[in-house]
């Protein structure tokens, strides 16, 4: 007895501890290592190499940024509001891994099997605004300011309809728990009854990370680089870092409530999330080759006057069946 | 959790102290962020979950976005700040603090001399518990607000709305201009 703990606390806290520490470190180095992912994918879709020097295949060329990245002068300008500017590339690294802990990656692997788990991860996103909003306010530049505000109005509105999206899959599972929604699809992927909820999720996922198509907040012909325009060294890399880390979790989280999450045959459960999740980071490189940027306004028409009504319909259907089938 | 809840509950409180005394509003702002999150952690304490996670999704994550776009677009800058620190002179808040200070003393003791102080505990309300409640006994309070939001969402609108008339002389100005500098090239 330690603390009032009994040595099997202290052993269910230590396992927490390693599982925590293995899926955050897991999660960053996978998003570094997307950056190496995307630039080859990006070589190979426009008939180009891509970095091929470093390492085999290339693939230390993470490693060499990195090595690069830190060694750069960490410059804060004179003109900024020096504690916002420190605190906001921090806050997208915090609220993107602190939104890893409720995703079931295997029955047994989560850090937190939270009831409110959808409302955590929702919550998590919403903050995640901030870092953008005070990283171009304090940085004191046109430019950034300009990107700032593009964002806070983008995530604001994109925000909306993935979690009205969302409800739909709450509806059929009756839990905002996720490994509960990942149970629930054991007859059924939830993509094949929710395919409009799906379209709209990975558009707004696309949108809350602003990816491209989405990346008007950092449209480097009308705004330099947006909101990190006044950011180098490695305040500049955890903003980098932090794109890359949405993308891994959008595609998690698309992996867990639409296709299944660990669900599926012969392989054990962690490769099979594994494997859909890395298709889904695939796929956001590939929109990011093949598709253009949208205008603002277009862009802002599309989610109010498209995405919302669609949103609503397959949220009333889909409470139409639920009532009617109970 | 009686921990987690103290903690999470001095933050509070000393965050909402430094929402009033900041001269910066920027910086205000952020304070009263951390103490939205704050008193999250307090209704999770307290065995509310789904409340915390509104608390953080509504107040934290989309109300306080929305002021900290309003600031932003102020252009504030030194001048403000000096002109805000002078509003904060001591001899103006001192009478009222000492005021408010027994005020919180008197509070106190009454609460402890009446035992309604409980224990920090209760029973978990899941999202389930707290819909139920909120489409059965208070239903007509859920529906009142909803007639107050889209009153206000229609007000929005119509205040938002382009006038048709005010665009077309517009664009037809803009043709003319561009057309007179057609002619002058």
């Amino acid at each position: 007895m330690i603390f009032g703990l009994s040595e099997h606390d202290i052993i269910s806290i230590g396992l927490t501890a390693i599982r925590t520490l293995v899926i955050l470190l897991g999660s960053v180095l996978v998003a570094a290592m997307m950056i190496w992912v995307e630039r080859r994918l990006l070589g190979l879709w426009q008939d180009r190499y891509g970095p091929n020097r470093v390492g085999p295949f290339g693939l230390l060329q993470v490693v060499a940024d990195m090595i690069k990245i830190f060694f750069k002068e960490d410059w804060i300008p004179p003109f900024a509001d020096k504690a916002v500017f420190v605190v906001a590339p921090a806050i997208i690294m915090l609220t993107s891994m602190l939104a890893f802990a409720v995703i079931p990656f295997t029955p047994t692997w989560t850090v937190v099997n939270l009831n409110v788990g959808i409302l955590f991860l929702l919550a998590m996103s919403s903050l995640g605004v901030y870092s953008v909003i005070f990283a171009g306010w304090a940085s004191d530049n046109k430019y950034a300011l300009l990107g700032a505000m593009r964002t806070a109005a983008q995530m604001i509105s994109y925000e909306v309809f993935m979690g009205l999206s969302l409800l739909g899959v709450v509806l059929l599972a009756g839990s905002f728990n996720l490994g509960v929604i990942v149970e629930s699809q054991r007859g059924m992927w939830n993509v094949i009854p929710q395919f409009p909820a799906f379209v709209i999720f990975f558009l707004a996922g696309c949108a809350e990370i602003h990816r491209a198509p989405f990346d008007l907040p950092e449209a480097e012909q009308e705004l330099t680089s947006g909101y990190h325009t006044e950011y180098s060294g490695m305040k500049f890399g955890m903003f980098f870092v932090g794109e890359y880390l949405g993308i891994v979790l959008i595609s998690c989280l698309v992996t867990t409530l639409f296709f299944g999450g660990w669900l599926g045959p012969w392989l054990p459960g962690f490769v099979w999330f594994a494997l859909k999740a890395g298709f889904f980071m695939c796929f956001f490189i590939l929109l990011r080759a093949a598709t253009v940027r949208p205008r603002y306004d277009q862009l802002m028409a599309f989610g109010w006057k498209v995405l919302l009504p669609i949103a609503i319909i397959n949220v009333a259907i889909t409470g139409a069946i639920v009532v009617a089938q109970s | 959790m009686e921990f987690a809840f103290f903690i999470a509950g001095f933050i509070a409180l000393a965050a909402t102290l430094r929402v009033i005394t900041c001269a910066n509003p920027v910086h205000a702002l952020l304070y009263l962020i951390v103490s939205l999150l704050a008193v999250a952690i307090d209704f999770y304490a307290l065995g509310a979950p789904f409340a915390a996670t509104l608390e953080v999704v509504v107040y934290a994550g989309a109300v306080m976005v929305l002021f900290v776009f309003v600031v932003m677009m102020l252009n504030l800058n030194a001048e403000t700040v000096a002109r805000e620190r002078h509003w904060l002179r001591p001899a103006l808040w001192t009478g009222p603090a000492i005021m408010a200070g027994v005020l919180l003393f008197a509070m106190l003791g009454a609460l402890i001399d009446g035992h309604s102080i409980g224990v920090v505990d209760g029973q978990v309300l899941s999202a389930n518990s707290v819909g139920k409640q909120l489409f059965g006994p208070y239903v007509l309070v859920v529906e009142l607000s909803a007639f107050l939001l889209l009153a206000a969402l229609v007000v929005a609108a119509h205040l938002g709305r382009e006038d048709d008339d005010v665009e077309d002389k517009d664009t037809a100005r803009r043709e003319r201009g561009v057309s007179k500098a057609g002619e002058q090239r």
